[in-house]
């Protein structure tokens, strides 16, 4: 818990100085306006979403790179769904369930063939791109507009009673119940001594293949939700996009403290992490930031923030 | 010896203590060129303590050390092996992906014109492994591909390639077969020839009577005798290491023993062991007692569901061959010997790490107390609070929670690999009182199966104990019925 303390207090030093360097900028404090927020939290579902899963897997001692890749397969698969005329909801259920067939995927290769989660992860991710583009022709997929696009648009003025988009707001509902089954279930403390000592809770009679093979299909689902989430932003299916995204995921998952050797993660301060990062996108772009800068403030956070880590940790013997 | 008689090595009233532990008392040990000398005693005697002074690793409180006749003072390993004192350890320290030249010049790696000097590297080490009658060790070969003897003999050729005066060998015996354990002692007899001085630490009485020139046996870290080899009967040397037991306390009521909770019949792993028969029943503690290599931890490993079992029968709780998972379910637990490595999740809670086995399905902070309060209590683990990480516990501390993951889940049989290694008197002692109330209760008496390397232990909790001997299990004998002496001449092979 002091943990999601030193990240929420890093988010809200970080969005304070924005707001401060956009006021001297515009002389408004339009930085702290309702709007912004929205848009701050509207521009951090998708990355956030998929955080909850990567959450589940780095506590584990796994990694999943292919989370961009999966991302763009669960666009196209939707959007091919759609344009075939299938229901909304039935399609946005069909990108979810690619994005959990692809972690079942990862998970079997790694606990079957004994592969390291960084190799297996790392081959699906140029697979599972294939697949994508395979699947789209390579090209985007268009797709008739429904609700699922108003997931995460800005909310119309007959609206503003939701506050926020209703993605915003799945994003919080599935932080909640990711962070109770790491928290408060048996597969939760299973997965934890998974990832903090693998012999240990091998001999403690934990199934250790099984805990994995769940936590990356359920981490793939939330992916799979992420890929949703990206669809309603472009209203097409893309297999090219979220290239590299998995890098952004993973950084917000280390920013909010969790261990990359496993045994520790964070729900809240994963999602914390990634909102530090978009804050720093909104704040540079209204700054008028070049891209590059962003991208080393960007870094210099994602490295001083695992430093401050070590540091404290050493502390504490 | 030589005419000028000054010992290669000379330690003289070395003193070292830990806290309230005194681990060396006054120790001499001198060691002449060309001169194999054994270092014997049990488990905790001191060698390994007297070893790492010697290595720089530790700095003694009182005494001093000569090489040559000039004074010596290791601040720490590096400076010891720059002087030339080579460690060889059981646990190789070699690189595993290098080739075995550039193990023997791993540091010292002789360049030309700034590039690595290969034809150099492997017309050197060639000389070097030929004059250690290995001739036939590739200099180009992965060290991986290489089996463990010729390993060992790898080692040595670096701390020769190095320039050592004097060579340490710490129980290099005891993972090597017969033949190649037969090889090592050449390279032995033929390195003391060319003026090495050579300390050989082991369990192995037969083996160091038979190779060494003088022989040294500590115990409860004091010199207690020493002296040339030749003609020395195996026994007086037994008598010298376990010396007069004192009388430690050792909790033991009155048991029964009941039905078989665990058979073995001509069990048999990958490597070891060969053939292990014994069975357990409720309401007996059964020691097992070998050396280290023996084969023992490996035995329980298999029992428990670890290791494979390639031949044999194994019954657990009226279960055959099963993975840990079901060894938990129908009521077995074990404690390992690693406990850093495989009995806890150090980052995780001492609740966590008690409850690992028995969660149900939902987790809760304040159930996690409730449900671990018992057995912290019982063991007396002492902590701040069950929720914090079990890493910040002592050591004592630590193993209890090991141990008390077998309590939490109510276990019926217990495996145990030496539940109290490097622990504190008081921890050892809450454990010996968990067994014997375990074993003795009226309701589902357990029955416990202890694997151990310190006799006193063995003998002061256990009924009945067999002795490992390079992987096979001999009949287990009543305790009452046997003595430190018989069974340490049963391990280590001194009589027959």
């Amino acid at each position: 818990m002091r943990r999601n303390l030193v990240t929420l207090i890093a988010l809200l030093g970080a969005f304070l100085l924005f707001a401060i360097l956009v006021h001297g900028e515009t002389g408004d404090f339009g930085f702290v306006s309702g709007r912004n927020l929205e848009l701050i939290l509207r521009q951090t579902a998708i990355v956030g979403t998929a955080a909850l899963g990567m959450t589940l897997i780095i506590a584990a001692g796994g990694i999943d790179l292919s989370a961009g890749a999966v991302i763009a397969l669960s666009t196209v698969v939707l959007a091919a769904a759609l344009s075939a005329g299938m229901s909304p909801l039935a399609a946005a259920l069909l990108g979810v369930l690619a994005g959990a067939a692809a972690g079942a995927l990862n998970g079997i290769l790694v606990t079957v063939l004994g592969v390291v989660p960084f190799i297996v992860t790392l081959g699906t991710m140029l697979a599972l791109r294939g697949l994508a583009k395979g699947l789209a022709h390579e090209q985007k997929i268009d797709a008739p507009m429904t609700w699922v696009n108003g997931a995460l648009a800005a909310l119309r003025p007959e609206d503003r009673w939701m506050l926020f988009p209703p993605g915003v707001w799945l994003t919080g509902v599935l932080a909640v119940l990711v962070g109770v089954t790491l928290n408060y279930t048996r597969f939760g403390r299973h997965l934890l001594a998974v990832g903090s000592n693998e012999a240990a809770a091998r001999l403690a009679g934990v199934q250790v293949g099984r805990v994995k093979r769940r936590v990356y299909l359920l981490g793939g689902a939330l992916v799979g939700v992420a890929g949703v989430f990206q669809f309603a932003r472009l209203s097409v299916g893309d297999p090219t996009v979220a290239t590299g995204l998995e890098l952004d995921i993973i950084a917000a998952v280390v920013i909010g403290g969790a261990s990359l050797a496993g045994g520790e993660g964070w729900v809240l301060g994963s999602l914390l992490g990634a909102l530090i990062m978009t804050v720093i996108r909104a704040g540079g772009s209204q700054l008028g930031w070049s891209n590059w800068v962003q991208e080393i403030v960007t870094g210099v956070i994602i490295v001083t923030a695992v430093a401050i880590d070590r540091i404290r940790h050493r502390r504490q013997g | 010896m030589t005419a000028s008689s000054v010992p290669r090595l000379a330690m003289r009233g070395i003193a070292k203590r830990f806290g309230a532990t005194e681990a060396l008392a006054a120790v001499d040990l001198s060691v002449a060129p060309g001169e194999i000398h054994a270092l014997l005693g049990q488990n905790g005697a001191g060698k390994s303590t007297l070893m790492k002074i010697l290595s720089g690793a530790l700095a003694p409180d009182a005494g001093s050390i000569e090489l040559d006749g000039q004074p010596y003072r290791p601040r720490n390993p590096l400076e010891g092996r720059r002087a030339g004192v080579a460690m060889i350890y059981q646990e190789l320290s070699l690189a595993r992906h290098l080739s075995v030249a550039e193990n023997v010049f791993l540091g010292v790696e002789p360049t030309r014109r700034g590039l690595l000097d290969r034809p150099q590297m492997r017309q050197r080490t060639r000389d070097v492994l030929a004059e250690l009658g290995s001739p036939d060790i590739d200099p180009d070969a992965r060290v991986d591909t290489l089996p463990i003897a010729a390993r060992q003999v790898v080692e040595i050729a670096r701390a020769l390639a190095a320039g050592c005066r004097v060579l340490v060998l710490d129980e290099p015996t005891s993972s090597l077969p017969k033949p190649d354990a037969e090889r090592l002692f050449a390279t032995m007899r033929r390195l003391a020839a060319q003026g090495q001085a050579i300390v050989y630490i082991t369990h192995f009485l037969e083996e160091a009577l038979a190779v060494s020139d003088r022989y040294s046996v500590l115990r409860d870290g004091r010199l207690v005798e020493s002296g040339a080899t030749a003609g020395v009967p195996p026994e007086r040397i037994v008598t010298a290491m376990v010396g007069r037991a004192g009388a430690e306390a050792f909790p033991r009521s009155v048991r029964r023993a009941g039905a078989p909770l665990l058979e073995i019949e001509g069990l048999a792993g990958l490597t070891r062991p060969h053939d292990a028969s014994l069975t357990v029943h409720r309401g007996e503690v059964v020691g097992i007692f070998g050396l280290v290599g023996s084969g023992r931890t490996e035995l329980i490993r298999a029992i428990f569901g670890l290791d494979p079992v390639v031949r044999g029968e194994v019954r657990v709780m009226g279960l055959g061959e099963a993975p840990p998972a079901a060894r938990w379910q129908s009521g077995a637990g074990m404690v390992s010997e690693d406990r850093k490595g495989e009995g806890l999740a150090v980052g995780l809670s001492v609740a966590d790490n008690l409850m690992l086995t028995s969660f149900g399905p939902w987790v809760t902070a304040a159930g996690q107390r409730i449900a671990s309060g018992p057995v912290i209590e019982e063991l007396g683990i002492r902590l701040a609070d069950p929720l914090q990480p079990v890493g910040q516990l002592s050591g004592g501390n630590q193993q209890k929670v090991a141990f008390g993951r077998l309590l939490q889940h109510d276990v019926d049989l217990l495996l145990l690999d030496e539940p109290t290694r490097g622990i504190d008197v008081a921890s050892k002692a809450a454990i010996y009182r968990a067994i014997d109330r375990l074993v003795t209760r009226t309701d589902r008496p357990c029955g416990v199966l202890i694997v151990g390397s310190y006799l006193p232990e063995l003998l002061g909790i256990c009924d009945r104990i067999a002795v490992m001997r390079r992987g096979s299990l001999g009949p287990p004998v009543r305790a009452a019925e046997t003595s430190e002496h018989a069974l340490l001449m049963a391990a280590s092979g001194g009589g027959t």
